[in-house]
């Protein structure tokens, strides 16, 4: 980890050390939550909870001016606390989701805008802490090597982010400052999130009960309530009518419909009909694989269903509106 | 393949190993990779680990299999089911068949044969069976096809995915197409979705047309001839000329969004490199291993350093030339060491070995 100053530690208060910090500035847990002097950290601790997963708009930090470091990194400290105390897990993952957000627009100000190879540097060893991807600066483009962005990119549903749409030369991806941060996303709510997982949760402190009480009720709101529908998706559909009709399906075809139907809660008996018209249906061996997909043979390892990603590469793709949003074939048609 | 067939072809394959065992590349840590092989009218033998080339040389010789396959990856435990291996990495690979190209001489160096009684469809099969096998004889206008996809596929890994020739080792299936192994060190650790992307950017699908500067408010900065990567690729297809470029930017503007789309559907059939997207993404595969003899035509996977002097039907030929008569059934004519052969029509007839194997190994001609 580099050591960042304290303009830094502002924009970025996850990479700060609680255990350091909170003895560093003279405080006690207790004190942050009792003092009447600090009754703007508790608010704004709340508020960087309340705000930003209630109404999901970006927390705005303040890093300038003096007071800004202790307030930004004490009221993230404090809101980790409460979250902890609240078990709010639901509240747990957005807040990391919109506290990355927040660093995501300064770092790629400091990507755009750095007015000094300094900031620059700074900036790109933070990116290199939290996600471990070295970016080079190459006229107004920073580069990443395709690998590295491929492990990330893969995340992402926008086809603009597939490589084919990217700038590639040399092995290396050209991407704005925007998408080199955006790319990073998931690392930063997964650093944020390891975080407050990883933070000990204190006692129940008088001061805090109220606004732990208010957070557990938010969270409440987010238990999502799921729906699931009888159609199948246009994939799989397909590859019914396929066999329906006769007509060769290949084998990956198979091998996705057989893993839906059985993660549907199928059974072999009751996929094995699907592939009677086949050209080359032999039941024996259908049964054969069929059980061996669903663990029942072999290693004992039931297979799922693939992703819409690499359906798509292998030509099994046949999207329609309903689609969007999907991943994954099982995901199709489930509301939440 | 009858007991006799099997009896020869044992004999050339003991011949072969004994006397091009050097030729198999063999990668340096053995021991990692998952070992199979195949031998005729038998099912597939794998999960094997082998400690060093002098193993490898005694399994080959003791069991002289018709088909050798190594893994792409490499594994702590090769030898233990596919869930407990540990999986550790894997060379990025790709196929390109001509199969899959779609050509147009294709079915006239096809010969369709049934898979229930062996025999050529229309010549001596009195089966009603619906059960089809085509299979394809050699000919040059495909593997030119081919050979053509693998420099597109080449241009992209050197120029766009920064592939060093030293670490891409093309070879000849042995069969109908190409393997190209990347041994590029950035790449190994790959899972398969992430390869799938690759796949996607070599095949030059799901191009966006705003990636080429084509907007939906019509506004357009089309990419120029001298730009790299796909762009690059693009403009030279599309324009071919600077000269050329203004007219036709003018006319696609006029199209307008929806059209250019649509022209964009066509690239991977014109631009993309064809391959085969199941063997690149599967990380798992146990593959041809580079110097054995292909069980589909008794050539050999031959490494190509010159692509645009190999010739596949003789630099790939290396069973013997020692006389053999075989019953032979196979409508249609073919080449091998520029010499041609058939057509015959359930004919017993002399020949070499090693054109004797290929029908064998083909299911067109039996040892008498």
């Amino acid at each position: 980890m580099i050591k960042l100053g304290e303009a830094e530690l502002a924009k970025y208060p996850f990479l700060a050390d609680a255990g350091q910090h909170l003895p560093e500035y003279g405080f006690t847990l207790e004190q942050l939550a009792q003092d009447p002097d600090l009754v703007v950290v508790r608010e704004k601790a709340f508020n960087r909870i309340y705000t930003t997963t209630q109404t999901g708009k970006i927390y705005k930090s303040d890093p300038k001016g003096s007071t800004a470091l202790p307030l930004e990194v004490l009221s993230f400290i404090l809101a980790i606390v409460l979250l902890k105390q609240s078990r709010a897990n639901f509240l747990i993952k957005k807040f990391a989701m919109q506290e990355a957000r927040g660093a995501e627009r300064f770092l790629e100000r400091d990507l755009g805008q750095g007015t000094t190879d300094i900031q620059i540097e700074t900036t790109r060893k933070i990116i290199w802490d939290l996600a471990q991807i070295k970016i080079s600066k190459r006229d107004r483009y920073y580069v990443i090597a395709v690998p590295d962005y491929l492990r990330r990119a893969v995340l992402f549903q926008a086809r603009e982010w597939k490589l084919i749409n990217r700038q590639v030369r040399d092995g290396w991806v050209y991407l704005n400052p925007h998408e080199t941060v955006r790319l990073i996303r998931q690392e930063l709510v997964n650093y944020i999130s390891d975080k407050i997982s990883s933070a000990a949760t204190p006692p129940m402190i008088s001061g805090l009960q109220d606004m732990v009480d208010k957070l557990i009720l938010l969270n409440s709101k987010f238990q999502p309530q799921i729906a699931y529908s009888d159609k199948n998706p246009p994939c799989v559909q397909h590859a019914i009518d396929t066999l329906a009709d006769g007509k060769n399906l290949s084998h990956a075809g198979r091998f996705m419909l057989a893993t839906f139907l059985l993660s549907r809660g199928y059974n072999v008996k009751e996929i094995a009909p699907y592939f009677k018209n086949a050209p080359d249906y032999n039941e024996s061996i259908t049964l054969y694989q069929l059980n061996h997909l669903a663990g029942k043979s072999g290693n004992n390892t039931q297979y799922a269903c693939q992703s819409c990603a690499k359906l798509k590469s292998a030509n099994l793709c046949y999207a329609t509106s309903e689609c969007e949003g999907v991943r994954n074939p099982m995901q199709f048609g489930v509301k939440r | 393949m009858n007991s006799a067939d099997e009896e020869f072809i044992s004999q050339c394959l003991r011949k072969y190993y004994y006397e091009y065992f050097g030729i198999i590349n063999i990668p340096s840590k053995l021991n990692r990779y998952e070992f199979g092989y195949q031998k005729p009218n038998s099912p597939m033998i794998r999960h094997i680990q082998l400690q060093d080339a002098a193993e490898l040389r005694s399994t080959l010789m003791q069991e002289l299999p018709l088909d050798v396959f190594l893994s792409s990856a490499r594994y702590l435990f090769p030898s233990l089911p596919m869930a407990e291996k540990e999986w550790q990495d894997a060379d990025l690979i790709f196929d390109i068949d001509a199969k899959d190209l779609n050509l147009e001489c294709r079915p006239s160096h096809t010969v369709q044969v049934c898979a229930t009684c062996g025999k050529v469809k229309d010549k001596g099969c009195a089966c009603d069976s619906p059960q089809i096998k085509d299979v394809s004889v050699t000919c040059d206008r495909c593997m030119d096809a081919s050979k053509k996809e693998v420099k597109k596929l080449l241009d992209i890994l050197y120029g766009d995915l920064g592939v060093k020739e030293s670490q891409a080792e093309v070879y000849f299936s042995g069969n109908d197409g190409f393997h190209i192994h990347v041994h590029d060190l950035k790449f190994l650790n790959l899972n398969s979705l992430e390869r799938s992307e690759l796949v996607d950017y070599v095949m030059c699908n799901g191009m966006l047309p705003e990636s080429l500067g084509m907007k939906k408010s019509g506004a357009t900065s089309l990419p120029q001839l001298t730009d790299a990567g796909w762009p690059g690729r693009f403009a030279h297809h599309m324009f071919g000329s600077k000269t050329a470029r203004q007219q036709k930017i003018k006319k696609i503007t006029a199209d307008g969004y929806a059209r250019f789309a649509d022209t964009l559907k066509g690239l991977p059939h014109t631009l993309g490199a064809c391959i085969d997207p199941g063997v690149t993404t599967d990380v798992r595969r146990i593959f041809r291993m580079p110097g054995t003899i292909n069980g589909k035509s008794g050539m050999t996977k031959m490494a190509c350093t010159d692509m645009a002097k190999f010739n596949p039907y003789k630099d790939a030929v290396l069973i013997n030339d020692s006389t053999v008569t075989v019953n032979a059934s196979c409508p249609i004519s073919f080449k091998l060491m520029n010499k041609k052969f058939g057509p015959y029509n359930n004919k017993d007839v002399d020949m070499p070995s090693y054109a004797a194997m290929y029908m064998m190994c083909k299911g067109l001609a039996h040892k008498v």
